[in-house]
């Protein structure tokens, strides 16, 4: 094809290796921690997108459309950049002595995938019927509590699987975050290529790396969908 | 600290941002950002189209090939296709190719593989016996599908080739990484210049990208309404 010398020791020991190790280490911290944080306020968006009280519905819906109709990267380039101006001075400062890139990726990684997470569990909390809300209602839940306890989760079980499908997104966009010098996986491939001119072999590792965790995540996926969600909802 | 707002260096870069240096320069900005999004839709349409029917073809060696690649390129982050073939492309082509194309590529060869899925989703949604009355009628499965049962899988397929579109906008924001000059480049190239207002900048930008895609999106939720309508 062209002349190239492959040398794929470069990714396989040494200090490149540990790079790439280390890229691999970030990935998985901004990812899990993003994750985690994106559940919950993804949950409290889709709460309030169905509360009775029309200002907090809005407000929710105005946040759903804004976010994800804006590209991660403008995100991410608005939370490092131009946050000093929004946020309190307190939390600036406290922001500047941490790890402000890292912290930064995770508030847009976080604020991004919410919007979509909050749209999942909507979806999944229409389809369980009506009448569960109502007989909780008249069993004398109040609202947040039927929510709780009786739709939630019912609907989390269902919205399992479109949930991953957008943690494994979040994992994927998490490579957005080298723009701004935090060090994950697609960073130091790119180190790695810059250092030695193994572009071939860095960018390797990092594509199998990527597809090895899709893979695993989207076979677990659709074995619990049929193990677990197809008997279900033969019921 | 400064906490006040100064959206004056918008209104003195509007043009910037818009056009970039077009009529002395080449075309930038939210130009080039539209641009870039509807040539490789169009690309990726075809590729979609392809990549899907190659998925459902029922030589097993197609079959398997094009799964094995579909799953690939959607296991990979976009960033990693881009770099890929801002690698790969001058290699296999011999010669130096253009940031702008190197963007154009990647984004079709990622976009296609998911509109491969609609593809496939549409066409499944098409009644087997349709398949069939057209094979018993004598025409080759070709004919089958490009007579019979596209034309109707496309319709149902409309709503969500625009959603794709709106995910093909926001994901030229990253042509920034090979220094193509569409909107968020261009963003970020005032805000190097000005350095005191990102604030301003970023949100600018996007509100800017808000209102492109949220006019797709209702676009895709109308059209879904109204096809649904008619079927």
């Amino acid at each position: 094809m062209f002349k190239y010398q492959f040398d794929w020791t470069v990714v396989t020991s040494g200090q490149y290796a540990e790079w790439l190790l280390s890229g691999i280490k970030v990935t998985f911290e901004l990812s899990l921690l993003s994750i985690v944080l994106s559940f919950f306020l993804g949950l409290l968006i889709a709460v309030m997108r169905m509360s009775h009280i029309a200002p907090i519905r809005w407000l929710a819906h105005g946040y759903l459309e804004f976010f994800r109709n804006t590209p991660l990267l403008v995100q991410i380039f608005f939370w490092y950049f131009g946050s000093y101006k929004i946020l309190p001075k307190a939390f600036n400062d406290w922001l500047n002595n941490t790890n402000f890139e890292f912290a930064a990726a995770v508030i847009a990684l976080t604020i991004y995938t919410s919007a979509f997470i909050a749209e999942d569990i909507r979806s999944g909390v229409r389809s369980i019927p009506k009448e569960q809300m109502e007989a909780a209602r008249s069993s004398g839940f109040s609202y947040l509590r039927s929510m709780q306890y009786i739709i939630l989760p019912q609907a989390i079980r269902l919205t399992i699987p479109p949930l991953i499908n957008q943690f494994l997104n979040l994992t994927k966009n998490s490579s957005l975050a080298m723009t701004i010098g935090v060090m994950e996986l697609t960073y130091q491939a790119r180190q790695v290529e810059s250092y030695t001119f193994k572009g071939f072999e860095a960018f390797t590792a990092a594509t199998l790396i990527y597809v090895v965790i899709s893979l695993i995540i989207t076979g677990l996926v659709t074995l619990y969908s049929k193990k677990i969600l197809s008997p279900m909802k033969a019921h | 600290m400064d906490t006040g707002f100064d959206f004056t260096v918008i209104l003195t870069n509007i043009v910037y941002f818009f056009i970039g240096r077009f009529p002395h320069g080449t075309l930038g900005g939210i130009a080039l950002t539209l641009y870039l999004a509807v040539i490789s839709c169009i690309l990726s349409f075809f590729g979609g189209l392809i990549l899907g029917l190659m998925s459902i073809s029922h030589n097993r060696i197609i079959k398997y090939c094009s799964m094995a690649l579909l799953n690939i390129i959607r296991g990979m982050p976009l960033l990693m296709v881009i770099f890929w073939m801002y690698f790969l492309l001058p290699a296999f082509m011999g010669r130096t190719v253009s940031e702008s194309w190197t963007v154009i590529m990647a984004l079709t060869l990622f976009t296609s593989a998911y509109m491969s899925q609609i593809v496939k989703a549409g066409v499944e949604g098409i009644p087997k016996g349709q398949t069939e009355a057209g094979l018993s009628t004598g025409l080759p499965m070709w004919q089958v599908m490009v007579y019979i049962v596209l034309p109707q899988g496309l319709r149902n397929m409309i709503p969500s080739f625009v959603n794709q579109f709106v995910s093909m906008i926001k994901d030229t924001s990253l042509a920034f990484i090979v220094g193509v000059s569409e909107l968020t480049h261009v963003a970020t190239q005032i805000n190097n210049r000005t350095i005191i207002y990102p604030t301003e900048i970023f949100f600018f930008i996007a509100v800017i990208y808000f209102i492109i895609c949220y006019a797709f999106t209702s676009l895709s939720r109308w059209l879904e309404k109204r096809l649904a309508w008619r079927r």
